[in-house]
C-alpha cells in the first residue's frame, strides 16, 4: 500500500534545504515548516495515548458552520459583496460533513439567495448588489446542493444565459462583471453555470476552450490569463473548465500533472499555490481537485482505467487533520492562522478528494473511521448526485426562453 | 478585515448632513427569513443605506461620487460600488488625474484586491497614459514580490504599451535577491516570449543564465522549471543541446540527487524515446532507474507518480524489444 502515515522522523529528515543561500522564499519557508513541524511533534505525543487521532472535530465544525449560516461577526465585513459565497461555502462543507441544516432553513436559504438574483440575470454578491459570475457560481452550486424543486425553479434560467453573453469577450473569455475583470475564473463559473442548469450552447462558449488553453505555462499549470504564472486556483479553473467543456485534448495534461505533483510539500504534506511558495490549506482542493481529472484524463487517453489519484493522499489528509483544524471549529491556512469559512470550504473539500481519491477504489482514511466524509464531485465541486440531480431537473425543465444568439 | 475608522471623531453620519436631508437611505433587503446576515458598524449601515438608496435612483452626482470613497473605504471588494464609481465618473466626465492618485493611495492599503487594480487599468485605458504604472508595480512588488495582482497588472501594462525595454533588469534586480522567485522567473519568461524572441542566440544565453543560477541553488526548482521552459524553445529539444546535458551529467557524477535533476534526466530520456533517438545516456532503462530512486529515496512525498512514470516507461521499453523481434523476424 502506497499510503501510509508518515512517522514523525520521517518528516523531519525531509526539512527544506536551504544550501546556505538564505533568501526570503527560503527563509518564510523554513519558518513555516518549523511550525508544522511542532504540530507533528505534539500530535506524535498524543497519538500515542489515543489510537482514535488523528480526529476530525466533526461536530465543532458543523456547529460553527451552521452558527455562520444564521450570523457572522464584524470581521466579516469584508465579505458583505461575497455573502452568495458564504452561502455556498457553509452548505457545500456541511453536506461534506453529512450534517446539512433543517428543511426551514435551507427553504430560508432559497429565499435569500432569491433576493441576491439580479433583474438583467445571474447573481450578486448580496441583495441589489450586480451580478458577478463568481457569486452566480456559488449560488447555482448552492441551489444544486439544496435540490428541491423549490431550489431548481427559483433559478431564473433565460436572464441567466443573457447575463452569461453580455459577459462574454471576442475572444472566448469571460469578464467577472459587466465592466469587470476577465480571467480563467470567469470563464470557469461561466461554464460550470452553464453546464449544470443546462443553458449551455457551442455558440455561447465559442473559442473559450482555446482561451483557456493559452493561460497554460510553461511550467504547465494555468495562470488567471496569458502571460500569468502558473497558480493552483486557476489551474484548477483551467482544467475542469477543459473538462467540462471536452476540450482536454487541447492542453498538455502531462505538464499540468508534472507540474500539480510537484505542488505537494514534502514536509508539510498539503498544497502550496505557486512554485516556491507556502503551504495552504485551501489549495488542498485547488490541486488536490486537479488529480481525479487528470485520471480520468489519462484513463481515457490510455483506454486503461487509472483508479488512483497521483498524489500522497495520506500525506495531505495528515496536514489537513493535523495542521489546519482549529479548536473551537472551522478549518484555518496554516498554524498560526486564524480560522475563516473559505479554508473551512476548501479545506473539507480536500480532504475529501484525499480520502476518496477518483471514487472508483474503497476510500483511504487517515485516522478515526469517523473522519470519513462524503464525496465531492471535482468538476463542480458539489456532491456527484446533487449535479446530477439538478442537471437532469433542467433537461426535463428547459428554460421557457431558447437562446437566440 | 475592516480597520476601525469608525472613531473617526470628524465623521458626521450621513443621516445627519443637511446636504443629504432629500435622500431616505434603504436599508439592506434581506427577506423575511435573511441567512449569513453580517454585522455591521454603524458607520457601514449609515454609508451603504445611502448609497443603496443613490443607486437606485441612478443618482450621479459629485456627492454621489464622494459617497462611493466612504462606501470603498469601508469595502474595497465591493466590486458594485467600484462599477458604479467608474459610470460616475463617466458621466461627470472627472478629472481622471485626481482618481489616479486616489486609487493608488487605496492600491497601497489593499493591495490584493481584485477590484482596485482592475479600477486602476480602466483609469489607464481612459486615460491612454501608462507613465506611472511601472512605478507604481515596481512599488507593490518591493512589498511583495510575488504579488499576482500587481504582476498581471505590469504585464497588462507592458504588452499595451510595449514598456519592455528595462523589464529584463527589473527581472534580473528580483532574481538576484531572491532567486527562487517563481513571479520573476514567470516575468523573465514573459519578457522573452512576447519581446526578445527565441532566437537561437537568446535561447543559448537564456540557457546559460539558468545554469549559472542552478549551479548556485541546486535544489530551486523555478530555476528547473524555467531551463525546461527555455529548452521548448531550442530545435535541438532537451537532451540535444550539448552544454545542458554536460551540466546536468556532472551534477549527477558529483552525487547531486536535488529531485529536480533526476526528473530532469527523465524528461531527457522521455525525449529521446519519444523521438526514436535513445542512446546510452538516455534510455529507458535509466528512466526506470531514476524512476525507482525518486519513489524510494529521493522524492518520497511523490512516491506513487514516480511509479506511475515508472511503469509507463517499463511499457515502452516492451514495446521496443516487442518491435525489434518483430523485425529481427522480418529480416528472417
Amino acid at each position: 500500500m502506497e499510503n501510509h502515515i508518515r512517522l514523525y522522523n520521517e518528516i523531519a529528515d525531509s526539512v527544506y534545504q536551504t544550501e546556505n543561500v538564505n533568501t526570503d522564499s527560503s527563509s518564510e519557508q523554513v519558518y513555516v515548516e518549523n511550525m508544522v513541524l511542532k504540530m507533528y511533534k505534539k500530535f506524535e505525543k498524543d497519538s500515542a495515548i489515543d489510537p482514535d487521532l488523528p480526529l476530525l472535530k466533526r461536530d465543532v465544525h458543523a456547529k460553527v458552520l451552521k452558527s455562520s449560516l444564521k450570523s457572522l461577526p464584524i470581521s466579516y465585513e469584508c465579505l458583505d459583496a461575497s455573502r452568495t459565497w458564504l452561502v455556498y461555502w457553509i452548505l457545500h462543507s456541511l453536506w461534506i460533513l453529512n450534517d446539512m441544516p433543517d428543511d426551514e432553513t435551507l427553504s430560508h436559504t432559497v429565499e435569500f439567495l432569491s433576493q441576491c438574483q439580479h433583474p438583467e440575470g445571474g447573481y450578486g454578491g448580496g441583495p441589489g448588489q450586480y451580478s458577478h459570475l463568481g457569486t452566480t457560481y456559488a449560488a447555482i452550486n448552492a441551489l444544486s446542493i439544496i435540490g428541491t424543486d423549490e431550489a431548481y425553479d427559483s433559478i431564473d434560467r433565460s436572464s441567466l444565459q443573457k447575463f452569461l453573453w453580455t459577459v462574454k469577450e471576442v475572444d472566448g473569455s469571460f469578464a467577472l462583471h459587466i465592466g469587470g475583470e476577465q480571467d480563467i475564473r470567469g470563464a470557469y463559473c461561466a461554464i460550470s453555470v452553464a453546464k449544470i442548469t443546462n443553458i449551455y450552447t457551442d455558440a455561447l462558449f465559442d473559442k473559450t476552450a482555446e482561451w483557456i488553453v493559452s493561460c497554460q505555462t510553461y511550467e504547465g499549470g494555468f495562470g488567471g490569463c496569458p502571460g500569468m504564472e502558473a497558480h493552483g486556483g486557476y489551474a484548477f479553473c483551467g482544467i475542469a473548465g477543459l473538462a467540462l467543456l471536452n476540450r482536454t485534448q487541447l492542453c498538455d495534461v502531462d505538464a499540468l500533472l508534472r507540474w500539480a505533483v510537484n505542488r505537494q510539500m514534502k514536509t508539510e504534506g498539503g498544497f502550496q499555490g505557486r512554485t516556491n511558495k507556502l503551504v495552504d490549506g485551501c489549495y488542498s482542493f485547488w490541486q488536490g481537485g486537479i488529480f481525479p481529472i487528470i485520471s480520468a484524463i489519462l484513463s481515457q487517453e490510455n483506454k486503461e482505467l487509472i483508479e488512483t489519484v497521483l498524489f500522497n493522499q495520506g500525506a495531505l489528509q495528515e496536514y489537513i487533520l493535523i495542521c489546519c483544524q482549529c479548536n473551537d471549529g472551522g478549518l484555518i491556512d496554516k498554524p498560526g492562522k486564524p480560522r475563516d469559512i473559505y479554508h473551512t470550504c476548501y479545506g473539507l473539500s480536500g480532504l475529501s478528494v484525499a480520502q476518496h481519491g477518483t471514487g472508483a477504489r474503497d476510500p483511504f482514511v487517515v485516522g478515526s473511521p469517523s473522519n470519513e466524509l462524503n464525496r465531492v464531485h471535482p468538476l463542480h465541486n458539489v456532491a456527484p448526485h446533487l449535479v446530477y440531480n439538478a442537471i437532469h431537473y433542467f433537461i426535463r425543465h428547459p428554460p421557457p426562453v431558447k437562446d437566440k444568439n | 478585515m475592516s480597520d476601525c475608522s469608525d472613531h473617526d471623531p470628524n465623521w458626521v453620519p450621513y443621516k445627519e448632513r443637511p446636504e443629504w436631508n432629500d435622500v431616505t437611505p434603504i436599508p439592506e433587503n434581506d427577506g423575511p427569513n435573511p441567512v449569513v446576515v453580517i454585522a455591521h458598524s454603524e458607520k457601514f449601515e449609515d454609508v451603504y443605506g445611502y448609497f443603496r438608496s443613490v443607486l437606485q435612483r441612478n443618482e450621479k452626482s459629485k456627492r454621489a461620487l464622494h459617497l462611493t470613497k466612504d462606501a470603498v473605504e469601508l469595502n474595497p471588494a465591493n466590486y458594485t460600488v467600484w462599477q458604479y464609481r467608474r459610470d460616475i465618473l463617466k458621466t461627470l466626465n472627472t478629472n481622471l488625474q485626481s482618481e489616479f492618485a486616489y486609487v493608488e493611495s487605496v492600491i497601497k492599503q489593499s493591495p490584493k484586491n481584485y477590484q482596485v487594480w482592475h479600477h486602476r487599468r480602466v483609469l489607464v485605458e481612459w486615460l491612454q497614459d501608462a507613465s506611472l504604472e511601472l512605478e507604481l508595480t515596481k512599488d507593490a512588488l518591493e512589498q511583495d514580490p510575488k504579488n499576482y495582482h500587481a504582476w498581471q497588472h505590469r504585464q497588462w501594462v507592458i504588452k499595451t504599451f510595449g514598456l519592455y525595454s528595462q523589464e529584463m533588469e527589473f527581472v534580473d534586480i528580483l532574481i538576484t535577491e531572491d532567486v527562487r522567485n517563481n513571479s520573476a522567473w514567470n516575468q523573465r519568461y514573459f519578457v522573452l516570449n512576447n519581446h526578445l524572441g527565441w532566437s537561437d542566440l537568446n535561447v543559448q544565453k537564456e540557457i546559460c543564465y539558468t545554469l549559472e543560477k542552478i549551479k548556485f541553488v541546486k535544489n530551486n526548482e523555478s530555476a528547473w522549471n524555467y531551463l525546461r521552459g527555455i529548452l521548448l524553445h531550442d530545435k535541438r529539444g532537451l537532451c540535444g543541446n550539448a552544454v545542458v546535458s554536460s551540466f546536468c551529467e556532472d551534477l549527477y557524477k558529483n552525487k547531486c540527487r536535488s529531485p529536480y535533476l533526476l526528473a530532469f534526466i527523465i524528461d531527457m530520456c522521455d525525449e529521446a524515446i519519444k523521438k526514436d533517438e535513445t542512446n546510452c545516456l538516455y534510455n529507458p532503462e535509466r528512466a526506470i532507474e531514476l524512476c525507482e530512486a525518486l519513489a524510494s529515496k529521493y522524492d518520497k512525498i511523490r512516491t506513487k507518480y514516480w511509479n506511475y512514470l515508472l511503469e509507463r516507461f517499463r511499457k515502452c521499453r516492451g514495446e521496443q524489444i516487442i518491435n525489434s523481434n518483430g523485425l529481427m523476424d522480418e529480416i528472417e
